[in-house]
């Protein structure tokens, strides 16, 4: 057991690790970049100096650093090892899928999670809000249960760099990106044009959104509420709906992801798309 | 990990074939068949170092990337360590050990770190794994104190040393090496080579080994196929060759039976 899979995994958060250690400059341009990123966002809030908005904004900076940083590592896992070389190596481990893309996952929500913090703590410093009265654990629930099915999501993107090693990497981009769009990150989703609004309900950051800003209490804001608006967060009981889709989500979309990447990998093998490139 | 029943041959190889499709044209709509493979037949026996010598396009890396598990052939059958392919993948994976051309690494990475990760994909403790690395190294004559360093702080052929230790990590009865020391300096190759010999003698591993380096071929490998144009044109030792193309050295028994000169042509059928 500890041979055949938590070894094998662990090789994965192993290696990844180091990877982000020896890229630590890397890392630290892109947490800057989400952390001034986030604040810009946020700013135009206070600019307008509607605390409704501000905290729809800030959920969003917050939620979506969070979920595409994960979404991203997963899905361009593949890409990493073409860039390297070393796909050929992986794929040839006598390691499973399911173990390999785990372990992955693993260590993509650790970085998401790492990015996230200091996005808040950046949030803190540069822009003035408070959350009192908000159901902040709430929150933190209905984010792991989103992570499950954008891990999910992250799979199946990262089908498309096995599929196409020129293309594939930033195909994964274009998904993410209509993520973005569909899901109402910073806007309700009734300002899309009416044919894409029901894209949004194939989208996990969707209901995370609607879950969270329940549980924030923004929703019983009223529009131009002054900064020292009490709020008034939801309890878990009142976000159970949108729970209960993330995991039915999560549940289809990993097995899902799962069986997509395993067709890929036998149509790269049939193909020869396996061999390296760049 | 040794391979037990040293009576049955540890590859056999029926009837290969492998074809890779390129579209083009207007909607991809042209697809032009380009067959890497056409029918390889051959048997290696346990403990044998087996030498494929061939240009580059012959079908070389191919074959070594079907024997891998990384290509799914277009028919004919493999047999490896007494175990089928594909349905026997993963155990097949677990037993052989594979060094290509192009040194694959994280490069920001130290040899260390490369090592172990590999290593614990097999399911090693990265205890027992770095002692092992370490040992090989040293007998491959890499200097230890750049155990640490980066893999692009390097030079090739200390990238293949590291490749070598990957390899034979998991003390595998079945090693594939794909021109592991193309490019190599003179010292590093005399390295490599005598390690090879060696890990033959102790350990009784058996070799596939692709080269374009005659000298290697008759140094190392019991029986050498010529391939050419995704066939096996003749099998058989280097003297045996030799004799057969009434030549004095190998390469112009190669020249002369296959009619082929190594030149440097990219490998049939796969696209860069």
């Amino acid at each position: 057991m500890i041979e055949r899979i938590f070894r094998p995994m662990w090789a994965f958060i192993f290696r990844d690790f180091h990877l982000n250690r020896r890229y630590f400059s890397w890392v630290l341009v892109f947490t800057f970049y989400a952390v001034v990123n986030s604040a810009t966002v946020a700013l135009i809030g206070v600019a307008t100096n509607d605390f409704k908005l501000l905290l729809n904004l800030i959920l969003g900076v917050v939620l979506w650093s969070y979920l595409a940083a994960m979404f991203s590592e997963i899905a361009q896992s593949i890409s990493y090892e073409r860039w390297e070389g070393t796909l050929e190596y992986t794929f040839m481990a006598p390691v499973s899928r399911l173990v390999h893309l785990t372990g992955v996952s693993i260590s993509a929500t650790g970085y998401a999670l790492m990015r996230v913090v200091l996005v808040v703590f950046g949030l803190m410093l540069l822009v003035p809000f408070h959350l009192g009265g908000a159901n902040l654990g709430g929150i933190m629930v209905v984010m792991i249960v989103a992570s499950v099915a954008f891990v999910g999501l992250g799979l199946m993107a990262a089908v498309l760099p096995v599929m196409s090693p020129e293309h594939g990497g930033p195909a994964t981009s274009i998904f993410q990106g209509l993520m973005l769009l569909v899901s109402g990150i910073y806007y309700p989703v009734k300002v899309l044009p009416t044919w894409l609004q029901p894209f949004s309900m194939f989208s996990p950051a969707t209901y995370a959104l609607k879950a969270c800003r329940k549980l924030l209490g923004v929703d019983a804001l009223p529009k131009g509420a002054s900064f020292s608006s009490q709020l008034h967060g939801a309890s878990l009981r009142d976000v159970l709906p949108e729970l209960g889709i993330l995991l039915i989500m999560g549940c289809v979309l990993i097995p899902l992801g799962l069986f997509i990447f395993n067709r890929a990998e036998h149509w790269a093998k049939k193909t020869g798309k396996l061999k390296r490139t760049g | 990990m040794t391979f037990s029943n040293t009576n049955s041959p540890a590859i056999i190889v029926e009837d290969l074939k492998k074809v890779f499709r390129k579209r083009s044209g207007f909607m991809k709509s042209k697809v032009t068949e380009q067959w890497a493979l056409k029918g390889i037949s051959f048997t290696v026996k346990d403990r044998e170092t087996y030498g494929v010598l061939g240009p580059n396009g012959s079908g070389k890396s191919t074959l070594i990337r079907v024997l891998s598990t990384l290509l799914i052939p277009d028919g004919g059958s493999v047999e490896i360590l007494g175990h089928t392919l594909p349905k026997d993948e993963r155990w097949i994976r677990q037993n052989i050990g594979r060094v290509s051309v192009d040194a694959a690494f994280y490069k920001k990475l130290s040899a260390r770190e490369n090592l172990l990760y590999a290593a614990q994909l097999y399911g090693i403790k990265p205890g027992v794994a770095q002692k092992r690395a370490l040992e090989i190294l040293g007998r491959l004559g890499l200097k230890l104190k750049r155990f640490n360093d980066p893999l692009e702080e390097m030079s090739r052929g200390m990238q293949q040393k590291i490749s070598v230790a990957r390899a034979l990590l998991i003390n595998p009865p079945l090693l594939l090496l794909d021109e592991p020391t193309t490019g190599l300096d003179p010292k590093s190759r005399r390295d490599v080579q005598t390690y090879l010999e060696e890990i033959r003698k102790e350990e009784g591993t058996t070799i596939v080994l692709t080269t374009h380096d005659m000298a290697e071929a008759e140094r190392l490998c019991d029986r050498i196929a010529f391939i050419a144009h995704g066939r096996i044109v003749a099998e058989g030792t280097a003297d045996e060759l030799k004799l057969k193309a009434d030549t004095e050295n190998l390469e112009d028994a190669f020249i002369k039976i296959t009619g082929e000169k190594f030149n440097d042509e990219k490998e049939e059928g796969e696209e860069e």
